[in-house]
């Protein structure tokens, strides 16, 4: 697979290392959210067959952290932004 | 028709003419006490356990495609039972233990060879560890040894025994631990349940599950619907999405698996082996192939094939252990998906639905589990209660802080 990097332009995905779904930037806040909340966050996932919005990390490359969208049926990458800018949309300071 | 020895003289007199099929086709009917979902290795153990040890009757397994279409028939075929954890071990040796019973209890034979599996020791830390781990497997009854550099040089003289970064100090062995021939596994289950009245349904996938004040009614298939006053899902991979149509989010990630075999060779590996530290795992099949693996490809995927990124570092793996097979060339490549759970551990249990229950999350260790598996999930679906070797398996185990993590990665689903 090939992703093409927002700054870096397309590299193989050999070079990033592979979190999980983009769900895991909500993180709750742990004082006030609640143990269900927090079991949900850290627990479950939707697990799709479809487009999926994942988390890579660039390791061995510039160290951002992206957000993929990706088919997880067929393997297509259709999105590629900084994981900074999506959390920024968000509402996330840092 | 049961098979013996004298049945097939028999047939090898009279022209192989009193053959059967193994299995009817049935239509399915309107409804069953008991529908299973998934014609998988899990699906058919549980439903041919479900009619002959808890004599329950009214029995259907629905399959989307064909039987042992799925992982039970990609896997590579290894069963042992050389877990660290309380919640696993005796569950795995209950497994073992059925394995070493089921060709007579089935009356199929499923080329469960007891060849034995050694997993490799590189360092002290590792020779600790795995002492520690067969300690635990002996006190749950299971059968273990460590053995020496000598001693895994006496089976395997042709190993790297001196690769710089991973030199081979010993083994962990399990002598009853070995493989079994997948299909036949399928096979038997499903012949076996057949002969008990199940009615197995092939080509039909659930597609939603009608449920009406906190009870299940049944499921809506693309064959209509069926009604059911209980249903079992064992649908391994495909675990979130039928559960999704009870409006649950599972602690699973699915995940492409991959697996190799060479082209034929004269005997060279008796037994099973794996070399953890690179990545790969083999054994030989009695056609001849190695049969090898390594890791997960690690991002989510329902496409029931990898890439090429794992394939080198599966033949790397190899390269690095056994550069006798530099030359051999491979002869296929597939893939299958696997229910990654989130400490690496299985869940077999009821659901939020009553009368709603289910077994996944088996992640790449599944078939070795497939007796047990069965037997517990039957035993759950009849009595209500989990089986005593289960009952660790839970749902709430993640929010209660028990999580059943012999890797002790914590919740990232490809890295155990
Ligand atoms: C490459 C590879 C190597 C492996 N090696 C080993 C090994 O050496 N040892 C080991 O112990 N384990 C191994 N495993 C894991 C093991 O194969 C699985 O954990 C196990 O087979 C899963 O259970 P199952 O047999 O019931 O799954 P499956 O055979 O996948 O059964 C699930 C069934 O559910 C059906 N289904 C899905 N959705 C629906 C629906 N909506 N309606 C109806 N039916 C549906 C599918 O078609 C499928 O037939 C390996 C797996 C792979 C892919």
């Amino acid at each position: 697979m090939i992703i093409h990097h927002p700054i870096l332009g397309p590299r193989d995905a050999q070079e990033f290392v592979y979190l999980g779904d983009e769900s895991l930037i909500d993180r709750p806040d742990g004082m006030t959210a609640g143990i269900e909340a927090f079991h949900d966050y850290a627990y479950n996932r939707d697990n799709p067959a479809g487009a999926h919005r994942e988390l890579w990390y660039h390791e061995q490359g510039d160290r951002s952290w992206l957000v993929v969208t990706r088919n997880t049926v067929t393997h297509e990458i259709t999105k590629v932004e900084l994981a900074r800018d999506v959390a920024r949309a968000k509402g996330r300071t840092k | 028709m049961r098979y013996s020895g004298f049945r097939v003289i028999k047939e090898a007199l009279t022209g192989h003419k009193g053959w059967k099929p193994v299995w009817h086709d049935p239509t399915p009917q309107a409804d069953y006490d008991y529908i299973i979902v998934g014609g998988g290795g899990h699906g058919l153990a549980t439903a041919y356990y479900l009619a002959k040890e808890f004599g329950q009757a009214r029995i259907a397994v629905l399959e989307k495609g064909y039987l042992g279409g799925g992982n039970v028939g990609r896997n590579t075929t290894i069963i042992r039972s050389n877990y660290l954890l309380d919640g696993n071990e005796p569950f795995y040796e209950f497994s073992l233990k059925l394995w070493e019973g089921l060709e007579q209890d089935f009356n199929y034979n499923a080329m469960v060879s007891q060849r034995g599996i050694i997993n490799l020791i590189h360092t002290d830390a590792q020779r600790d560890a795995f002492t520690r781990r067969a300690n635990a497997m002996i006190m749950h009854g299971a059968d273990a040894e460590i053995l020496s550099r000598e001693d895994v040089r006496k089976l395997y003289p042709w190993l790297n025994f001196d690769n710089s970064r991973f030199p081979i100090k010993g083994a962990i062995a399990q002598r009853r631990g070995g493989t079994v021939r997948h299909d036949a596994v399928a096979w038997g289950y499903a012949r076996g349940a057949d002969m008990r009245g199940v009615d197995l349904i092939q080509n039909c996938e659930v597609t939603g599950m009608r449920i009406e004040n906190g009870r299940i009614l049944g499921v809506e298939t693309n064959r209509g619907f069926i009604g059911a006053k209980k249903v079992g899902v064992a649908v391994a991979g495909s675990s979130s999405k039928v559960m999704a149509h009870a409006g649950m989010r599972l602690p699973i990630e699915s995940h492409v698996l991959q697996a190799f075999v060479s082209e034929g060779l004269k005997p060279l590996i008796d037994g099973v082996m794996t070399f953890g530290a690179g990545h790969f795992y083999v054994s030989q099949s009695d056609k001849g192939g190695l049969v090898f693996g390594g890791d997960i490809d690690g991002y989510n995927s329902y496409a029931q094939r990898g890439n090429l990124p794992v394939i080198e570092d599966v033949a790397e793996g190899g390269m690095a252990l056994m550069p006798a097979i530099g030359r051999v060339r491979l002869l296929r490549a597939w893939g299958g998906i696997m229910d990654m759970s989130m400490d690496g551990s299985p869940i077999i249990d009821k659901t939020h639905v009553e009368g709603l229950y289910f077994n996944g999350g088996w992640c790449y260790g599944g078939f070795k589990a497939t007796p047990a598996s069965g037997w517990c999930f039957a035993h759950l679906l009849a009595k209500d209660e989990p089986h005593k070797t289960a009952t660790a398996y839970r749902f709430d185990r993640f929010l209660k802080g028990r999580m059943i993590d012999e890797k002790g990665q914590g919740a990232t689903p490809n890295l155990h």
